[in-house]
């Protein structure tokens, strides 16, 4: 029986609409001549231009003639379409039709120290880099999917492998189920990116912001191969023969567009960027980057809330995001941002529809609705001469619909390709159908899509802070400086810094805030943060990633932001982890809640970058234990020989400038050598401390500041002959064996012998009472008050180069200052306020009135919710999610995690 | 003098090349061979009471009299003075589910005696591995706390804790109630790890397990009841066998869980035994406080030094967990993670007391309360009559870093040495560098 099925099907095949030209024939051609007539019919030859009772002539896959009073000619088939609508068919710029899913297998995070390419063959180190990827040489036609995706209304789509960061280039194809070498319209039409390796098999990279640095790698990669003649390389050759066609890079949520476009302009490339629906929640920042965007229409289902325990798992950004996302491409619109629509990522095409019908009804022209599926995406993908319109010459790629294709009860009765007939198996039933349905049809959604809140997430405010003129009242002032702790004191904030500290100021315009009682400090500084960054914060795949920057991975929507000045913290130095000795740069960032990641930046502050030693480094408690250095023998090894390597390499840039391959990661050490850029060393025990001062010493650069430093106190003379910082635990000991004497003393110790101390965090929970820690050094060694305050405001400052701004209360600096209920060494005292640049971000009392109204948005979602799930809307069940914290140690694998995310989302 | 100075030097000297790891120098207190009189101080009775400038009299290992001092008159002819005016005193501050003295260095397996496999295991028992050697309860004596609840982890039935005090020869010695309560974790729909990354297996399938491992749990507790009022059964069981003090009230239920509904699951599962557990976690707990009361279940919150569960969740929901628990008239026990960190317990109790309880109602949390949910109240958690001498003197407010400062501590009646290896560091270093200690 099957068989028979197959043979029918490939007779089936041999009825050809056009000759093609070099395949043989099993028995006598059938070449049919392919000449239509469709007459009568409401033809949308463009956004613009509907043409009525029109007639639309082709001539096997061509395009002859539209317009009215056409005269037919003999022989053509006429086909009547009074009453009926012609299209052209929609185009799809982003589409995974006919190629293979990556079908990457998960470790389950583990690391296989795979380091280079598996791929035998000239091509690049790294198999996340594969420009050789060509879809034209790997498409198939998948019969299924394009019966699906025609039925939807679709002609022609932009294939691309989804697999790795540079991905190749892709094809357009039409949706025909002609052989592959009829269907391909252009074979290499867009290259490709992404922030996921895919199915590589290597370990590097594991993160985001590695995935970043290996791209800006490729791209300077590309620029000297092109110039040398050493080797050949099938990867990089590929990659600069694909920079002449349009760019797209797969980069989902607004935020990673911000970041793709960063990459693109640094190498002169505007990505059209296909993101994921979120560019709402930011839209002027996705605006300014000037790229084109394809958005998803996959409308996240509604959470089942009538149990309220389970309701409790939902967010306020799942909810508002449930309510929101069908305003994105109405958005998009208003903006004046260029986007097209893809049909990527629905659970089935047939849901296209009624998604797009969803965003009309939230904002989106049906005029820019045809655009983005249409014209714009033909445009995008190189096109536009074939498809996207009605015009004479084009393909005969249309649809034929029983009404206005955006009407609810409209169906796509044909789908023509190439000329090709095929039948969706949709009868006409309008007129029934009209009839039975026009009472529902009046029922339109209730359009209250709330408001935006910045960020995005619980504590969320609508409009942003003002800064104000504020003077504070009559508190105990830590000034930090040479007057010590003021009693009765006034501090007077103006335009972000502080104006004067004394007593009795006058209060002019300020705002007054009474603060009888009070403590006045300094904001704190966190010097060993992990916070507010995505995709990962260790790039441990090899014993160096200094290319790697914290910088490109800063997540501005993070709650513990907010968390943290609640606790007083205002600056944050946001630090790689301690997988290698030679980690990634750092990122100082101050505590904006509501801004975004770049706004974040502490604007002038000198670059660091994080280095470690110890059992994190040689991997003693996870990884295979192939990568090196697995000793602390080797440890000191992987530093000389990137030191050794930095100088031969800035030695060779000074001879032969522009011809040395640039190297991201030696620059980074250059700079070090360079005193551009500074050092904070993870670090535990004195043998490794003791090495990593001599091999500095012996290789001309400076440590800047160790952190951690629990046995500091073993070797605080030789920290302190060579000027080095100190930023360690209050308290943290028997974790691990390298803290076996790790002692409360320790800051303490360090801080006598005159080296400059902090405590830093390295958690998230715990930086949010760093003073109580800084209170520890009064417990352990009753260092005074006033000192002891500093370990976490002027010294942290000291160390990051940046106490002429902030660290202390001076009429000039920063106006970045914390009102504390108690003395704030004490477990008694409270953050009450929290300004940074003299905005307060924590506000307690403001805390209390926002999560009041947060019940009442969540209360009024979750009512709209239940309404829609009572409409007989589809919901999904809540599932309660653990926040991801990130520590010193927290390893992850970024390309994993956005794999399997696509995998669940694939099974809902 | 010169010659004290001498000594002195030779003292330290001394204390400084003493190997860290043998910590020999630290032996326990000998016996109280001395009536002894505390005077002057404010006495913290952890009871919620206070006495401004009290006396304190212990005997023998006992408290022999306690009252105000402004009213009596003393012969302190018989015994030791501590003139501790303007100082504080303590009951012991006891920490509640803890695996010290169960680890060592979290990672190095070797020292690691707290999780054993498999996920029934109630004839565990953690006295025997309690490691009086181990340095780190000299770490906390030294900031008050000098009682503990060994717990052994892991599994759905975890095994019987036991009540240690930290200054002991050997694990028998250190015991003051073994097998005081069996440990179990409810089973419950796991959560996601957060992130971008969600469950792999369906919410359905997920609370289908949790209710299997559910009726596990029935299952092995209607067992252990029946094995125990049955006869001597031909086959012994060591696990049914381990279950019977639960159902004749002698030993204690202790229930890990958090979330709203599963703490009610989990209460009405043991009262199906007419056994009150102990809810050990409850993070949703003050939200069914009215059901805790009814039911006179106590609640072990877990350290009020967390990240609030949710991020919608007031950020400052774990630091005032405990007080609204507390203030609802709910039985509060106040306890912090892991076994090297237990030194900040106080400070949990003052990060209670500064979120909205009362400070003496705080310090309950930490000693009487405590006492009573592990059973030992009759002997200890509070200063009273006839109760163990098991308490510290401190220069300042304990529940605060800022001013705890204990200058001696009594076991028993045991005049303990508060020297541990971490201050023998200090010193050693701190000599180095010809600084003070």
């Amino acid at each position: 029986m099957k068989k028979i099925l197959l043979s029918l099907a490939l007779v089936f095949s041999g009825t050809l609409v056009f000759a093609q030209q070099t395949y043989p024939v099993n028995g006598s051609y059938d070449i049919r001549p392919g000449n239509y007539a469709f007459t009568n019919a409401n033809i949308v030859v463009n956004a613009n231009q509907t043409i009525s009772n029109g007639t639309l002539l082709i001539k096997g896959q061509t395009i002859q003639s539209v317009g009215t009073g056409t005269a037919i000619p003999k022989g053509y088939v006429v086909i009547d379409l009074k009453g009926k609508y012609i299209y052209p068919s929609l185009v799809d710029a982003f589409s995974a039709y006919g190629v293979p899913e990556n079908s990457r297998t998960f470790s389950g995070g583990s690391r296989q120290s795979i380091f280079t390419s598996t791929k035998k063959g000239a091509y690049g180190w790294n198999e996340a880099i594969r420009p050789e990827t060509q879809v034209n040489t790997i498409f198939t036609i998948d019969t299924k999917k394009a019966d699906e995706l025609r039925k939807a209304g679709f002609g022609s789509v932009n294939v691309i492998s989804r697999d790795g960061i540079s991905r190749g280039t892709s094809a357009v194809v039409t949706l025909s189920d002609e052989r592959e070498n009829t269907t391909m319209l252009k074979p290499e039409a867009s290259a490709n990116y992404s922030f996921n390796k895919g199915s590589s098999q290597n370990d590097y990279p594991t993160s985001l912001m590695g995935a970043i640095a290996l791209l800006r790698q490729t791209y300077y990669d590309a620029q000297w191969y092109g110039k040398q003649k050493e080797e050949y390389n099938i990867s990089l050759e590929a990659f600069n023969k694909q920079q002449n066609i349009p760019q797209i890079f797969e980069a989902d949520g607004w935020q990673n567009i911000l970041r793709a476009d960063k990459i693109g302009k640094e190498f002169g490339k505007q990505y059209i960027i296909k993101s994921n629906g979120d560019e709402y929640q930011r839209i002027d920042a996705v605006k300014g980057t000037g790229a084109s965007l394809i958005i998803p229409i996959n409308f996240v289902k509604a959470y089942d809330v009538e149990d309220p325990s389970e309701a409790r798992n939902v967010t306020l950004t799942q909810m508002k995001g449930w309510e929101m996302a069908p305003t994105n491409p109405g958005v998009l619109e208003k903006a004046g941002i260029k986007f097209s629509l893809t049909s990527y990522g629905l659970d089935k095409a047939a849901d296209f529809w009624t998604n797009i019908r969803t965003a009309i009804d939230n904002g989106l022209t049906q005029k820019q609705a045809l655009l983005s599926v249409t014209e714009i995406p033909a445009a995008m993908i190189g096109v536009s001469d074939k498809v996207g319109t009605l015009e004479k010459g084009k393909l005969a790629n249309f649809i034929i619909t029983s009404d206005s294709l955006f009407k609810k009860n409209n169906i796509v009765l044909e789908n023509w390709v190439q000329g090709k007939r095929f039948l969706t198996g949709k009868k006409d039933e309008k007129d029934t159908v009209a009839k039975t349905l026009a009472k529902k049809e009046v029922e339109k959604p209730v359009l209250n899509a709330g408001t935006l809140i910045y960020p995005f997430t619980a504590f969320g405010l609508p409009s942003p802070l003002k800064q104000e003129t504020v003077l504070l009242k009559n508190a105990t002032v830590w000034t930090n400086e040479k007057e010590g702790i003021l009693q009765n004191a006034d501090v007077l904030l103006e335009n972000g810094k502080i104006k004067a500290v004394g007593k009795n100021l006058s209060a002019g315009n300020a705002k007054v805030i009474d603060a009888t009682g009070k403590h006045i400090t300094a904001g704190l500084i966190d010097e060993h943060s992990h916070i507010a960054g995505t995709g990962g914060i260790n790039e441990g795949a090899q014993s160096s990633s200094a290319e790697v920057r914290i910088a490109d991975i800063i997540n501005s929507e993070d709650v513990n932001i907010y968390r943290q000045l609640a606790g007083g913290v205002t600056t944050s130095h946001i630090l790689h982890g301690s997988a290698n000795p030679v980690g990634g740069q750092a990122q100082l960032i101050k505590l904006r809640w509501g801004k975004l990641p770049e706004e974040l930046k502490f604007a002038g502050a000198d670059g660091f970058i994080k280095f470690a030693l110890g059992e994190n480094v040689k991997q003693s408690n996870f990884g295979t234990g192939a990568r090196f250095p697995v000793t602390r023998m080797g440890v000191e090894q992987s530093f000389v020989d990137e030191f050794t390597r930095a100088k031969e390499y800035k030695t060779a840039l000074a001879v032969k400038g522009n011809h040395v391959r640039k190297d991201l990661e030696l620059d980074a050490i250059v700079e070090i050598l360079d005193n551009k850029r500074f050092i904070t060393c993870h670090s535990y025990v004195q043998s490794e401390i003791n090495m990593l001062m001599n091999v500095a010493d012996s290789l001309g650069f400076k440590i800047n500041t160790f952190t951690h430093i629990l046995e500091g106190y073993k070797l605080a003379d030789k920290m302190k002959a060579r000027g080095i910082n100190a930023s360690t635990f209050s308290d943290w000991w028997a974790y691990k064996m390298e803290v076996a004497e790790a002692i409360p003393y320790n800051g303490k110790i360090m801080h006598n012998v005159g080296i400059t101390t902090a405590f830093n965090s390295d958690d998230a929970e715990m930086a949010r009472r760093l003073n109580q820690e800084a209170g520890k050094a009064v417990l352990y060694g009753g260092v005074p008050e006033e000192d002891a305050l500093k370990f976490v405001t002027l010294n942290p400052a000291k160390m990051l180069h940046i106490d002429n701004k902030v660290g202390s209360i001076k009429a000039g600096k920063d106006a970045d200052v914390v009102i504390w209920s108690a003395n704030p060494l004490s477990i008694y005292a409270k953050a009450e306020r929290t300004f940074v640049d003299g905005i307060a971000y924590w506000d307690i009392e403001r805390d209390e009135q926002l999560r009041k109204d947060q019940q009442l948005e969540r209360a009024r979602i979750i009512k709209k919710m239940q309404e829609s799930k009572g409409k007989g809307g589809k919901t999904q069940r809540p599932v309660a999610e653990s926040p991801r914290m990130y520590h010193c140690e927290t390893l992850e694998d970024y390309a994993m995690e956005l794999n399997e995310l696509e995998r669940t989302h694939a099974h809902e | 003098m010169l010659m004290n100075k001498y000594i002195l030097t030779v003292f330290l000297t001394a204390a400084a090349t003493v190997s860290a790891f043998a910590q020999a120098n630290i032996s326990p207190a000998p016996a109280q061979s001395k009536l002894t009189y505390v005077l002057g101080a404010k006495l913290h009775l952890g009871n919620g009471k206070v006495i401004e400038n009290g006396y304190l009299i212990f005997d023998k290992g006992k408290i022999t009299g306690i009252g105000d001092a402004t009213v009596v008159r003393l012969d302190m002819s018989k015994g030791n003075l501590i003139q501790a005016n303007g100082k504080h005193v303590y009951p012991g501050f006891i920490a509640p589910v803890t695996n010290l003295g169960l680890a060592e260095f979290e990672s190095i397996k070797a020292t690691l005696d707290f999780a054993e496999i498999g996920n029934i295991n109630p004839h565990i028992r953690s006295i025997i591995a309690y490691n009086t050697d181990s340095k780190v309860p000299a770490t906390l004596r030294s900031n008050g706390i000098l009682m503990a609840q060994v717990t052994p982890q892991g599994g759905m039935v975890a095994g019987s804790s036991a009540v240690v005090q930290l200054d002991a020869w050997n694990w028998e010695d250190a015991a003051i109630k073994k097998d005081d309560a069996m440990h179990i974790t409810w089973p419950i729909v796991p959560k996601g790890r957060g992130g971008f990354r969600s469950p792999t297996v369906t919410p359905e399938l997920l609370k289908e397990r949790a209710q299997n491992a559910i009726n596990e749990l029935d299952q092995l507790f209607t067992e252990s009841k029946a094995y125990a009022e049955g006869p001597k059964p031909a086959t012994t069981n060591a696990r049914l066998a381990a279950m019977r003090n639960l159902f004749n009230g002698s030993q204690r239920l202790f229930i890990n869980v958090d979330q709203e509904k599963d703490i009610i699951a989990a209460v009405n599962f043991a009262k199906k035994y007419q056994i009150t557990p102990v809810i050990v976690g409850g993070d949703d707990a003050y939200l069914i406080t009215d059901f805790l009361k009814k039911n006179n279940v106590a609640v072990v919150v877990k350290q009020p030094h967390a990240l609030p569960n949710s991020i919608d969740d007031d950020v400052n929901m774990p630091y005032k967990n405990a007080a609204v628990l507390a203030n609802a008239g709910v039985d509060v026990v106040v306890s912090i993670d892991g076994y090297w960190q237990q030194r900040n317990l106080p400070f949990m109790a003052g990060t209670v007391s500064a979120w909205g309880l009362d400070p003496e109602k705080a310090l309950q949390t930490i000693t009487l309360n405590t006492a009573k949910v592990l059973g030992i109240d009759k002997t200890t958690g509070s200063l009273e009559m006839g109760k163990d001498a098991t308490f510290f003197i401190s220069s300042g407010d304990a529940l605060d870093m800022k001013s705890n400062h204990v200058e001696q501590a009594f076991i028993q009646g045991r005049d303990i040495n508060l020297d541990n290896l971490h201050k023998q560091l200090d010193k050693k270093f701190s000599e180095k560098y010809q600084l003070k200690p």
